[in-house]
């Protein structure tokens, strides 16, 4: 079985390096410059452009309009009847630390313990992951890898500070290449009160009283509170002399950038109770919280507004949590926030599904959301959420030129993405799945 | 109030109050249901699946059935007219694989052949998932067992008639069936362990070799039988009757015909192994489960006449998932095997039309290749194509209108017709819950008195302390034996 795996995973791995090196040869001798032509432009920056000219320079997006003229030397795509995007971004996602959810060898999601704010993605993320072709095929430019954020299987692991989500491209030969910032949120995963637990020894599921259960709550959270006490504490040490005045602690050292407002939290909670409680918590310790799940948002919308904090959306297509709760609940959410102003983006949590962050996002538009909020909430919202919007979510110029080409409506189902850039290089939409598909289009018919 | 009212309701206060609600809700009878009234759909997009689509088209119902489907349609004068205003009208979906409406796990996990457990004596008519199904345009769904064993539980069909007993669940006629399971998960790769003790079968070898001992014992069963009454029938007396074994019955009706095995599966090797080992005892597959390689031993399918039943874009959720392809509905299809998309999950099963449409972006099928995966197809593999499936004069009058083409991510469901009744109508859902939540509220706050009323009269001297509650049972649950 062990050599049957490893030869499974070593033959897609081949198949896949030779796919992405095939892209990269042509990259030595490939323009620097593109223009895309007769295309509609998407800017989100601006109404749509007809007929418009984006151009491509060194990475860059150097023009993008109607009197736009195509540079001598560049490669033209003819854009007619095509559309033209930034390219998508999924906020949450454990792209490059797993590959198989079930088994724990591939995957390096979530570390063991509960207070792990040192480890950080970017130092895991495997560039030649089968994850990042199939994803960058579905429109997805970009994405947080994400310490500690659950997924498909994330087997009940959990930590109170999870680790630094990392910023990266889809595409690159190594993480330097990838990566757009290195660290732009803390993890948090904020307790709950939970009355009931799942023992894995014993396979059985545990009752205790709420009493316990809020002891429990209560400890955690004062852990947490403690922990960044102690890095304020850390931080004015490190202020006042050298190492020889201190103890380095690795622990504590990441966090000062968070009690310094420098670094944002990436909050995980579901329940309007354990919301509230985490915009208190960080209302009182003066730092930047961003919410993820937000299950029950919808509840605390105004107070969301009111303190400024953005949300990452939990899928649309998910299961209301009350049985009491309407059946669409999980699909109007995202109306709500957006008619109460709080900031938003959708997220996919995970990378299997990460490519049905579009579809997320459509279906938030069947149920009540402004279709160009929906496009905004997959690309240039996160980035603002992030503090990445100077360099992308839109086709301006001098951002970064992540954009996609489509034959039509990037969110819909049916949708090709046909042309596809990362950092200004055209890049291929090939991968596991379509080779894999290709070779049995072409199995002889078996006798 | 209505039914589904008090389900909820009652669900609701329990999670929140934590305390027995059971004398504010004494359980209602289920009305009779009333005749289905006559109804006309008129100005339809109507999506019939077998004979193309009919711009502003009309269905009129009549006892339940499709009367009659066109371009013009007369109705009598007491039909109730549905104006459609150009939307769209497609037959109900039918959801190949299924868990919603068990009371309970559904995994009978302790033993590697669980024949004798059967999701048709634990439908539970009132679990929401039912409803939400309904509003996601589902009318008819396969209830399957969990995976934990080579052979596993009996399995039934049901239409999701939200608001009828258990009793009236069951799809009328439809063969019941068994569920099977090959790989990880019987053999217990990815949730063995943890103080578990291990149980056979460990390996793909001793799935193989447990469904091959239990057809072994099932045929040499059944040879007893036959026997017995063969020369009963021949007025032979003082015979013995066979000892009756409730594991090996449903196995006889396997190799009978008279029950379809419903397989979980994966890989392309497991895939042959079971269709090996059915050829052997001579009985059929009637559908594969997941089935996720299929695409790659297509022709073998096609020509085992076995159905394939699967996810739209499922992947690397585990080994076995890790060839999975979003083109595997598509390459099935082109090589003849009838393939239909299934949701395993209640969630999954509310948009079956966005996931179909997905074939036509990997791989290529037309619109109605692609709306077939989600009626016609699974219909056909549950042998129920005669009742349901398409829009044509004489089927079962289940029916979804959308509020747009439904293969796109824009479609909403507007109303579930099933049996010629509508079971969901998003304008009444919408409607109604203002009062839901009045109701809601104004139970809470009498349950809330009801409850410091108690600690009053608990408080004064003499009185009997109040009963200890039940200790909270540790009921042994299977993790991940669903997939």
């Amino acid at each position: 079985m062990k050599f049957n795996l490893l030869s499974r995973v070593a033959m897609t791995t081949a198949v896949a390096t030779l796919a992405f090196s095939g892209a990269a040869f042509a990259q030595q001798e490939a323009p620097t410059t593109f223009a895309i032509t007769h295309a509609k432009i998407f800017t989100l920056a601006g109404a749509p452009v007809d007929d418009g000219v984006l151009v491509i320079k060194d990475g860059k997006i150097s023009a993008v309009g109607t009197n736009v003229d195509v540079p001598a030397g560049a490669q033209v795509i003819d854009g007619k009847g095509l559309q033209v995007y930034p390219g998508l971004f999924d906020p949450v996602t454990q792209i490059g630390l797993s590959e198989i959810s079930a088994v724990s060898a591939t995957v390096d999601t979530t570390e063991t313990g509960m207070i792990n704010p040192d480890v950080v993605a970017a130092d895991a993320v495997l560039p030649s992951s089968d994850h990042i072709p199939v994803t960058r095929a579905a429109g997805i430019t970009e994405v947080l890898a994400v310490p500690a954020s659950g997924g498909f299987d994330s087997r009940g692991n959990s930590n109170l500070l999870g680790g630094q989500a990392s910023a990266i491209h889809l595409a690159g030969w190594t993480i330097n290449d990838m990566l757009i910032k290195k660290s732009v949120a803390m993890v948090i995963d904020w307790p709950t009160i939970d009355t009931e637990s799942f023992d894995f020894t014993t396979f059985s599921r545990k009752q205790k009283p709420y009493s316990e259960a809020k002891q429990e709550y209560d400890k955690q959270v004062d852990e947490l509170s403690d922990w960044l006490d102690n890095a304020r504490h850390y931080a004015v040490a490190w202020g006042h002399g050298g190492p020889a005045e201190y103890q380095r602690d690795l622990k504590l050292e990441a966090l000062v950038p968070v009690i310094r407002g420098e670094l944002p939290v990436l909050v995980f909670a579901s329940r309007a109770r354990e919301i509230r409680a985490a915009v208190e918590f960080c209302d009182k310790q003066k730092i930047k919280m961003i919410l993820a799940g937000g299950a029950e948002s919808y509840k605390v919308k105004d107070l969301l507004r009111s303190k400024n904090i953005p949300v990452i959306l939990q899928p649309t297509l998910t299961e209301p949590l009350d049985e009491d709760d309407p059946y669409d609940r999980s699909l109007s959410t995202a109306a709500e926030l957006a008619d109460a102003h709080v900031k938003f983006a959708f997220g996919s949590f995970d990378n299997s599904f990460a490519r049905r962050l579009g579809q997320q996002a459509a279906n938030a538009v069947a149920h009540g959301l402004a279709y160009d909020e929906a496009l905004k909430a997959v690309t240039i919202y996160p980035a603002q959420i992030f503090g990445l919007s100077d360099q992308l979510g839109t086709l301006e110029n001098g951002k970064i030129a992540n954009i996609i080409v489509t034959n039509g409506d990037p969110l819909e189902l049916t949708t090709d993405v046909r042309y596809l850039f990362i950092k200004g290089q055209l890049m291929s939409t090939r991968n596991k799945h379509q080779e894999l598909y290709e070779k049995y289009l072409n199995r002889p018919k078996a006798k | 109030m209505n039914r589904r009212t008090v389900v909820i309701l009652a669900a609701t206060l329990a999670v929140i109050l934590a305390v027995t609600t059971s004398k504010l809700f004494a359980a209602q009878p289920a009305a009779a249901p009333e005749a289905a009234p006559i109804t006309l759909i008129q100005n339809a997009t109507i999506l019939t699946v077998s004979h193309g689509t009919i711009e502003h088209g009309s269905i009129l119902i009549k006892d339940g059935k499709i009367a009659e489907v066109g371009e013009s349609v007369k109705a009598p004068k007491d039909a109730q007219v549905i104006d459609a205003n150009g939307q769209f009208v497609m037959p109900g979906i039918v959801d190949c694989h299924s868990h919603i409406a068990i009371d309970g796990d559904v995994n009978e996990g302790s033993i590697s052949v669980s024949s004798i457990a059967n999701t048709a004596d634990v439908l539970n008519p009132e679990d929401v998932d039912i409803y939400r199904d309904l509003a996601g345009g589902v009318t008819v769904a396969n209830i399957l067992h969990g995976s934990a064993n080579p052979i596993g539980g009996q399995t039934v069909v049901i239409k999701l008639r939200w608001g009828q007993p258990a009793s009236k669940l069951p799809f009328e006629g439809a063969l019941p069936g068994i569920k099977f399971a090959l790989g990880e998960n019987p053999k217990h790769s990815n949730f063995g362990g943890r103080g578990r003790e291990a149980r056979y079968p460990a390996t793909r070898m001793g799935v193989e070799e447990t469904i091959r001992g239990a057809f072994s014992e099932a045929r040499d069963y059944k040879a007893k039988w036959d026997d017995y009454n063969k020369r009963s029938a021949a007025g032979e007396k003082n015979l013995i009757t066979p000892r009756r074994d409730l594991r090996l019955d449903p196995l006889v009706e396997v190799l009978e015909g008279k029950r379809y095995v419903h397989s979980h599966c994966y890989r392309e090797d497991e895939i042959l192994m079971l269709l090996r080992v059915a050829k052997e005892f001579g009985f059929k597959v009637r559908t594969l489960q997941h089935v996720l390689e299929g695409y790659k031993v297509a022709d073998e399918l096609a020509a085992a006449g076995v159905g394939a039943s699967t996810f739209s874009d499922w992947w690397s959720y585990k080994e076995e998932a890790w060839n999975a392809i979003p083109y595997n509905a598509a390459l099935m299809t082109r090589r003849g095997v009838v393939v239909s998309i299934n949701s395993d999950d209640a969630e999954e099963a509310t948009h079956l039309n966005q996931e179909a449409a997905k074939t036509i972006k990997f791989g290529g099928l037309s619109h109605d290749e692609a709306l077939k995966l989600v009626t016609l197809n699974p219909a056909i593999q549950l042998g129920i194509d005669k009742r349901v499936g398409t829009i044509d004069t004489g089927k079962d009058a289940d029916l979804v209108i959308y509020n747009h083409d439904p293969l796109s991510a824009y479609a909403v469901v507007q109303k579930t017709f099933i049996d010629g009744r509508v079971l969901f109508d998003r304008q009444k859902d919408l409607g109604d819950r203002p009062n839901l939540e009045k109701e809601k509220k104004a139970l809470i706050e009498k349950e809330k008195k009801e409850q410091k009323d108690d600690k009053k009269s608990d408080a004064k001297p003499g009185d009997k302390k109040p009963d200890e509650k039940p200790k909270p049972q540790g009921d042994a649950v299977v993790l991940g034996g669903v997939l």
